[in-house]
């Protein structure tokens, strides 16, 4: 489905002629190479997972962390380039901290990713800037309760009840819709993305990877952490039986 | 005597501001003096800031003047920013980061009162320094010495919009009584859900208060009068 752009994909100041604007798409493909990061709006709150593909058997258990707290009811998952993740998480938590300081209260989510996505559109405008490579999914808990938003390298914000994005997004997007939100708890909803990114990790491809989970709930206190470690224990075993269910038939 | 009318206008002023089960109900006098002559006897002191949010000013006129200008400003914006009104807790930091910023420029005591639909009817009181403090009911400018122990005695929880501004009217008129940079008519301003509604107290048609005299056309009423009877009861 991609074409080439020959010529007219050089510079991100630069429209080809069917009106495309070729770096942008292909700053996307990098996000696309990186391990699944799936976003889910439950009843009562947020939970968010990330399929943290490991490069090197050398590496500590929980390093690397893909998701990271941007202030303490907002959290961020990231997908594609992580030095680019990282600026844009540190964007983030400079502008909840200026918000906060301003106007004395903290940043409703909405906000806060319409800054973060103009950011990443800025980066989008100058010939001497390259886009952001990575693509992150936004939770929060607010006054006007659980949110979650996903900004593309394109600089494109929307609100989601269900967001994914990396390798598996097109999978986990199709099993995210078989789910019923709308009914389901933070608590349940753990077990479901724990089972969502085990289904579609592919093991042929990607040898091992270490599944990363945090939440924004009433249990947590409305505030954003990783998900206990009973609880994704418990999550783990659930996703690795149904998978053995699956294959058995 | 020296009126000196160069002094910079200053609002000696009485402002109240209280919460009712339901929205807030903001009052102020109305005089603006420049040294002792009366510059404004019918001023408002009660400013919109936003739909939902007023503010009483005491203090400086012009620095009060500014301050809610530039706040109305801003607010304004953060509106079409945000999508939706401005809750009365940002309107009330807004206002302090000016106040606290300028602090040496500036000589104003404000009351913010609004209702938003997360948080319902809040008072904000920002007296000189600028600190802000949430209350359930402020009282600021000179008159307001006077009303201290008059709210310890008289303030409920959980008023009726008619009670609380029953005591709003009340208290002004008292402090008009006894501080004589506060004088002229009562204003108040009701915030809730519904909306804002604006009412006018004229100063003649208050309550007298201990050794008040009845509002007279002319002074030769009064000396021509016939003297109260002494031993009468």
């Amino acid at each position: 489905m991609s074409s080439i752009g020959t010529g007219y994909d050089l510079s991100v100041t630069t429209f080809s002629p069917d009106g495309r604007v070729f770096q942008i798409e292909y700053a996307a493909k990098a996000v696309d190479n990186s391990g699944t990061v799936v976003g889910i709006k439950c009843k009562d709150g947020i939970v968010m997972g990330v399929e943290k593909l490991i490069a090197s058997k050398m590496m500590l258990p929980g390093s690397n962390r893909r998701i990271h707290s941007v202030h303490h009811h907002a959290g961020m998952a990231v997908a594609g380039l992580a030095a680019d993740g990282r600026q844009i998480v540190a964007r983030a938590k400079s502008e909840a901290r200026s918000y906060e300081s301003v106007y004395g209260d903290a940043v409703p989510v909405k906000e806060l990713s319409e800054r973060v996505a103009s950011y990443v559109h800025l980066c989008t405008l100058y010939w001497w800037l390259r886009p952001f490579g990575c693509g992150v999914i936004l939770g929060g808990y607010d006054k006007d309760g659980p949110q979650l938003y996903m900004i593309e390298p394109s600089g494109i914000s929307y609100r989601y009840f269900g967001a994914a994005i990396g390798k598996g997004k097109q999978a986990a997007k199709t099993e995210i819709e078989k789910l019923k939100l709308s009914e389901m708890t933070c608590k349940e909803g753990v077990i479901e993305v724990a089972k969502i990114i085990y289904k579609l990790h592919d093991e042929a491809k990607d040898k091992a990877f270490e599944l990363e989970m945090s939440w924004i709930c009433e249990e947590s206190k409305r505030e954003h952490q990783k998900v206990p470690d009973d609880l994704l224990e418990e999550a783990k075993t659930a996703a690795k039986t149904a998978l053995e269910e699956m294959d058995a038939d | 005597m020296d009126l000196n009318l160069d002094a910079p206008h200053s609002m000696g002023t009485t402002i109240i501001g209280v919460t009712y089960n339901g929205g807030v109900v903001l009052g102020a006098d109305s005089r603006t003096s420049t040294g002792m002559y009366v510059a404004n006897r019918a001023s408002d002191k009660i400013t919109q800031l936003t739909d939902n949010v007023y503010v009483c000013r005491s203090g400086s006129a012009a620095d009060s003047q500014v301050v809610s200008d530039y706040v109305r400003y801003f607010l304004h914006q953060h509106t079409i920013q945000l999508g939706q009104p401005a809750t009365v807790k940002v309107s009330a930091n807004l206002i302090r980061m000016l106040a606290y910023n300028n602090k040496n420029m500036l000589q104003t005591g404000l009351i913010v009162g609004g209702w938003d639909k997360y948080e319902g009817g809040k008072i904000y009181g920002i007296p000189l320094g600028g600190t802000v403090v949430e209350q359930p009911f402020a009282i600021e400018g000179s008159g307001s010495s006077y009303l201290y122990g008059f709210f310890d005695l008289a303030w409920k929880e959980n008023m009726t919009k008619e009670e609380a501004e029953q005591l709003v009217v009340k208290a002004v008129s008292l402090a008009i009584a006894r501080d004589g940079a506060s004088g002229g008519v009562v204003r108040t301003v009701i915030i809730n859900s519904e909306g804002v509604t604006r009412n006018f107290y004229p100063g003649d048609k208050l309550q007298l208060w201990h050794e008040e005299l009845e509002p007279q056309n002319s002074l030769l009423d009064i000396l021509n009068a016939a003297g109260p009877e002494p031993m009468a009861m």
